[in-house]
């Protein structure tokens, strides 16, 4: 089942690549359409079988690979990868629907993009640390090249930013790979059997180092942070909703799958500096969007503001925070996925993402102003909708262990609250701008990738459990390993 | 029937998604839904409210459930551990979150409390909604703007039948979030746009307080839900410090969303809205979601003397402070806004005075007069098409229905025998007189002077006198009966619903809706200086503005500096954007400075380092990653030659660093490890 996950879209990206003429540009989307909704439908497949009970790996493929170093083709999913799984089978049909916007060079960019999306479904699936570490870097290579040439003026820059900041970090995360595999002395790279060895505490803070920095680089966590509004800003629409929703999630994945299980000593050292950061994440991120002058860019400091709260979850190690940060991880998939579809559709009709250049588009395109502002009322926090569900159990969890920095944390969603309603005040109020004034409103295609997105988020603030009984298992898993309650 | 309640909160949300999807294709823009959906509900709420108070009696003439029993607990310090007595409570919960062994459960109750806001809730709304048909007739969001009022009736009857923190929550957001869509219905005015964001954002900062407090509540008690919380705290499982703490922060909550100082600033400025909405959110119903909160929290609150002083004493100023500025307001919907704040203190005042059944009961009874007001002044802007009191005058030769349907409100919110205001303001101030807080009692008389004096001038301005603007006078008429027959429900409301707790009923509303047992004996002496007050008040207002008893320019010279600074409302907007809203917005800029200019200028500075040394690497022939390196970029890169030879420079350098991170890994291996 897994394996199929990943070789799908790889196959459909091969197809592309070596057999469809350039100019079939409808063969193309046709074929990059099936290879991201077939697993769709996997994931809906397994999600009929999934066993809410156990702790353990579902679906698990496991093949010996390179037995001389011990390392395994081994697959298996748990109710953390799995529920991103879910978001990465959703986020990749959208911005695949979002690709068909792309107007030169279809061929490249969509073998591209399945090879991203091959890379992303790896990533949530992998069990042994070389497989984990290709399918990590699989994801790096293709997304240089999509923002590279299909991105905006300074793709140049923003590529290479993106590229040497994840590459310096993946690199540091290999060396402490490394370091585990040799000091567990297990002769494997199978993730969960090094769960097992015990690591002495001096050895351990320095591989968590290493994993961090190769982690923190992806989130991303302060200071790490200054190449997503670049990538944003200069990647095309659906790269930014790519990126946005699953490969920043693959950063706290690896905090998840890698870090706190492995060495959960370590983290109990480090957790207070987690903290620290994911709160500086917070408030830092948001107080840096309020003065933000491109639409792009504010949704993307937003990002760093809300992956602040994956983090202050994991450092408070309770049951509610760590549930309350996988979500978060889940609801910022959809909700900031869709910001940056929203953003898109604007740009591509007005070519500009200046904040001052755009008003009154609650007239000029009020279905995409109203869905607008749902998706940024939705990344506020409100209520009803699946970030309040998230920011309420990462508060609430966190509260008893890290106090003060939980009450700073919760004064930061007001300021979440004014950037997102300062930028609605000036761009969707006011009297519609002469230039704007003919624009079309959303088209059929951009509402298929809106509406999916609007049902979900409201279906995840009301019913929460829907996904939380997914990943229930495994996060008290985590938790007993952190030894919380 | 009670467990049918929650149809009451569903059957408009219901309304909500048909206007807001299929209004448009309806004749009046789907407003008939709206209507019928409120219909039903007051229906239902009525059903539910008559239930409640049949079974309450029985349960008092039985001696199970009644304040009697309740009475012997409070004296009776052994038997601490019940939670005080707050009548017949219908629940029904299910699980929302489990997480492992944590059980987070959702649901709606109904108790005394609930069922009387339920029907008033209800009322008020389809008031409101029938009334919207006259008044925003023609508006180009007409159909936009009754979707919004159904959702958030729909929520504001959600948070009343809420069992839990947690759902009363939701529900209080989408709450404010209608709230700002309301505020901004007119968004293309510069007005509207930033009074919508004003409102949203300043009652956030007290939802933070609020949801903090939440939280402290559910680590003290285990639970979100209001009866194992009661439960809990009435076991004495909290106390001290926390028990304030969880107070003062919950009441945060009602300090933003019920316009208590010093968060009050949002209100005033939400009367850019359409009339009916400030009548029904901003006066009704939402603004004293904040005094039920406070009610429905009460198990917490009455157990801790501090917290109860914060909210006395911030409900004291708050109505004395909003009072003062109302005396000199020139628009109506202003004086009426300020109003409103003031009167919002004078029921937190209540519930921290201990007065529980004194401020629920003028929270009911202000619904009905304010709205009343508010629609009254909704009837004379839709005449005149101004708000200014300076450009009225006159108007009860042309407007009978509105006329006297406004001061029979203005007689209530005075508080004058025998109308509604005279029995729940008599309530407070004797809760007040009764309670250690002697000066409050002088504050709430004093503020009873006040609301009769100013709403007399505004009363005389707008209605008596000769119109002060021909032009706009001659245009002037009586609104149509979908406008004035509302107002004269709400008359009748606003005359009679006092009388449910005066001696002619036998206090029935105390004997319903109560907390525990509440010992007021009546006090001629409070009746007697209360009703001064207000008389006093009102022959003040008349002799100033109806005879011109004095020359109101040369008292403005007297006043000199108070009348500025009651003009300016004491400067409160201006002092916050001199101050936090100017900090905030300077702090934001420098953050943004900070990003871009120190800490992206350090990781350029490093990235060009790391590039020079690629291209220095670069040199080193490695053959195997180049040629992997061309036989990938040949099928994909073709025409990307600048990417493909900067690309080439880093493949290269990522090989090496490949290699370099597996030397480095086994060093690290051997000196740490080893």
């Amino acid at each position: 089942m897994l394996s199929s996950l990943i070789f799908i879209p790889l196959a459909a990206a091969l197809v592309i690549a070596l057999f469809v003429p350039r100019d079939k540009v409808n063969v193309i989307k046709a074929i990059s359409v099936t290879a991201t909704v077939i697993p769709l439908v996997v994931v809906g497949l397994i999600w009929s079988k999934w066993d809410y009970a156990t702790q353990a790996m579902q679906f698990v493929e496991q093949h010996s690979w390179i037995p001389s170093v011990g390392v395994e083709y081994f697959l298996g999913t748990d109710g953390i990868s799995f529920s991103m799984l879910i978001l990465t089978a959703i986020m990749s049909v959208l911005a695949c629907i979002a690709s068909f916007g792309i107007k030169h060079r279809e061929k490249e960019f969509f073998a591209l993009y399945l090879v991203l999306v091959t890379g992303m479904y790896g990533v949530f699936t992998a069990l042994d640390f070389i497989l984990f570490y290709i399918f990590w870097e699989l994801v790096l290579v293709p997304m240089y090249f999509l923002i590279g040439i299909w991105g905006g003026p300074r793709r140049e820059y923003a590529a290479l930013k993106f590229f040497i900041y994840t590459l310096v970090g993946s690199v540091v995360m290999l060396v402490g790979i490394l370091a585990l595999y040799f000091q567990s002395g297990l002769g494997t790279f199978n993730m969960l059997d090094l769960t097992k060895a015990a690591y002495p505490l001096r050895f351990a803070w320095w591989a968590f180092l290493a994993l961090y920095l190769g982690f923190a680089v992806k989130v991303p966590v302060f200071p790490f942070h200054t190449w997503l509004p670049d990538a944003h800003v200069e990647a095309p629409t659906p790269i930014s909703v790519i990126l946005a929703a699953v490969l920043l999630k693959m950063g706290t994945y690896g905090f998840l799958r890698v870090s706190m299980p492995i060495l959960p000593e370590a983290m109990k050292t480090w957790a207070p500096f987690f903290a620290t950061v994911g709160l500086i994440n917070i408030v830092y991120g948001a107080f840096v969007a309020l003065s933000q002058k491109d639409l792009k860019k504010l949704v993307a400091y937003s990002s760093i503001s809300h992956m602040g709260f994956v983090m202050l979850g994991f450092a408070a190690a309770t049951p509610q925070a760590i549930t309350g940060a996988v979500y978060q991880m889940f609801s910022h998939g959809l909700i900031s996925g869709m910001l940056f579809l929203l953003v898109g559709v604007v740009y591509d009709r007005t070519h500009t993402r200046e904040i001052a250049r755009l008003r009154g588009f609650y007239i000029t395109m009020p279905v995409w102003a109203t869905i607008m502002a749902f998706a940024s009322f939705a990344s506020l926090g409100l209520p009803g909708l699946s970030g309040f569900v998230a920011e309420f159990l990462v508060l609430v969890g966190s509260l008893n262990v890290y106090r003060t920095i939980t009450i700073i944390a919760a004064l930061g969603i007001v300021v979440v609250a004014s950037f997102y309603l300062l930028m609605m005040r000036r761009i969707l109020m006011g009297e519609p701008m002469e230039e704007w004034k003919k624009l079309p409103d959303a088209s059929p295609r951009e509402m298929v990738t809106l509406i999916p997105l609007i049902l979900l988020i409201a279906l995840f603030g009301i019913l929460p459990s829907t996904l939380i009984n997914i990943i229930n298992p495994s996060v008290l898993s985590v938790v007993a390993k952190l030894g919380g309650s | 029937m009670r467990e049918y309640a929650w149809l009451i909160a569903f059957i408009p949300f219901v309304s909500w998604l048909l206007i807001a999807f299929f209004g448009h294709r309806f004749k009046h823009g789907g407003d008939k839904i709206g209507i019928v959906a409120l219909t039903i509900s007051l229906v239902l709420a009525t059903m539910v409210l008559v239930e409640t108070a049949n079974v309450a009696m029985q349960g008092e003439a039985l001696g199970a459930h009644g304040p009697a029993l309740a009475a012997a607990a409070a004296q009776a310090p052994e038997m601490k551990g019940e939670s005080p007595d707050i009548g017949p409570t219908f629940d029904r919960s299910i699980t929302w979150i489990k997480i492992g062994s944590i059980d987070i459960t959702t649901g709606f109750q109904v108790d005394p409390l609930t069922a009387v806001m339920l029907f008033m809730v209800s009322l008020v709304s389809l008031m409101v909604h029938v009334f919207s048909q006259g008044y925003m007739h023609g508006d180009v969001r007409y159909t936009r703007f009754y979707a919004t009022l159904s959702l958030f009736t729909a929520a504001m009857l959600t948070l009343l039948l809420a069992d839990n923190y947690i759902l009363f929550v939701i529900s209080w957001e989408v709450m404010g979030l209608c709230s700002y869509l309301l505020i901004g219905h007119w968004f293309e005015k510069p007005g509207p746009m930033m009074a919508s964001m004003k409102a949203f954002i300043t009652t956030r900062i007290g939802d933070v307080g609020m949801l903090l407090g939440i939280f402290l509540t559910y680590w003290a008690t285990g639970s979100f839900a209001f009866k194992d919380i009661a439960a809990a705290t009435a076991a004495g499982k909290v106390a001290g410090p926390m028990l304030t703490a969880m107070a003062v922060l919950i009441f945060m909550g009602a300090v933003g969303k019920s316009a208590q100082f010093p968060l009050h600033v949002w209100l005033p400025d939400a009367m850019e809205g359409p009339t009916p909405v400030s009548a029904l959110i901003h006066a009704a119903t939402m603004v004293a979601a904040g005094v039920y909160l406070v009610a429905r929290s009460y198990p917490i609150f009455h157990l801790t003397g501090e917290a109860l002083a914060v909210v006395a004493y911030i409900g004291g100023f708050t109505a004395l402070f909003a009072a003062s500025i109302a005396t000199l307001a020139q628009d109506i919907k202003k004086v009426l806004a300020y109003s409103t704040i003031s009167q919002l203190g004078y029921m937190v005042m209540a519930l921290g005075v201990g007065g529980y059944t004194a401020g629920v009961f003028h929270l009911l009874t202000h619904a009905f007069f304010k709205s009343l007001l508010f629609l009254g002044s909704g009837s004379v802007i839709h005449a005149l098409h101004t708000q200014d009191m300076h450009e009225m005058g006159g108007l009860s030769k042309k407007m009978k229905v509105t006329t006297w349907t406004f001061i029979i409100g203005t007689l209530a919110l005075a508080g004058v025998f025998p109308f509604a205001g005279f029995w729940s303001k008599d309530e407070i101030l004797l809760a007040a007189f009764n309670s250690p807080f002697k000066l409050l009692f002088w504050v709430g008389i004093l503020v009873a002077f006040m609301t009769a004096y100013y709403m007399t001038r505004a009363v005389t301005l707008t209605f008596f006198g000769k119109p002060r603007d021909h032009h706009k006078f001659e245009h002037a008429h009586e609104s149509p009966s979908n406008m004035t027959v509302p107002l004269i429900i709400l008359a009748v409301f606003a005359t009679f619903s006092g009388l449910v707790n005066s001696p002619l009923t036998g206090n029935w509303f105390a004997k319903f809706v109560h907390f525990g047992a509440e010992h007021g004996e009546t006090s001629l002496l409070v009746t007697g200086l209360a009703t001064a007050a207000a008389l006093l008040g009102i022959l003040v207002g008349y002799a100033i503005y109806g005879w011109n008893v004095i020359d109101r320019k040369k008292a403005i010279r007297a006043a000199g500096p108070l009348y500025t600074a009651l003009k300016n409302k004491w400067y409160i907007d201006e002092i916050y954007d001199a101050t936090v809203v100017r900090a905030y917005m300077a702090f934001s800029a420098f953050t943004a400075w900070f990003d871009q200019h120190v800490i992206d200028l350090v990781v350029n500075v490093v990235g060009w380092a790391g590039y020079q040394m690629g291209l220095a690497c670069g040199d080193f022939d490695l053959e195997v990653v180049d040629g992997a390196v061309n036989g990938v970029g040949a099928g994909v890169m073709a025409g990307g030659s600048r990417i493909r030879r900067v690309q080439t420079g880093y493949l290269q350098a990522y090989a090496l660093a490949l290699f370099g991170a597996v030397i480095l890994g086994i060093i690290v291996y051997q000196v740490i490890g080893g």
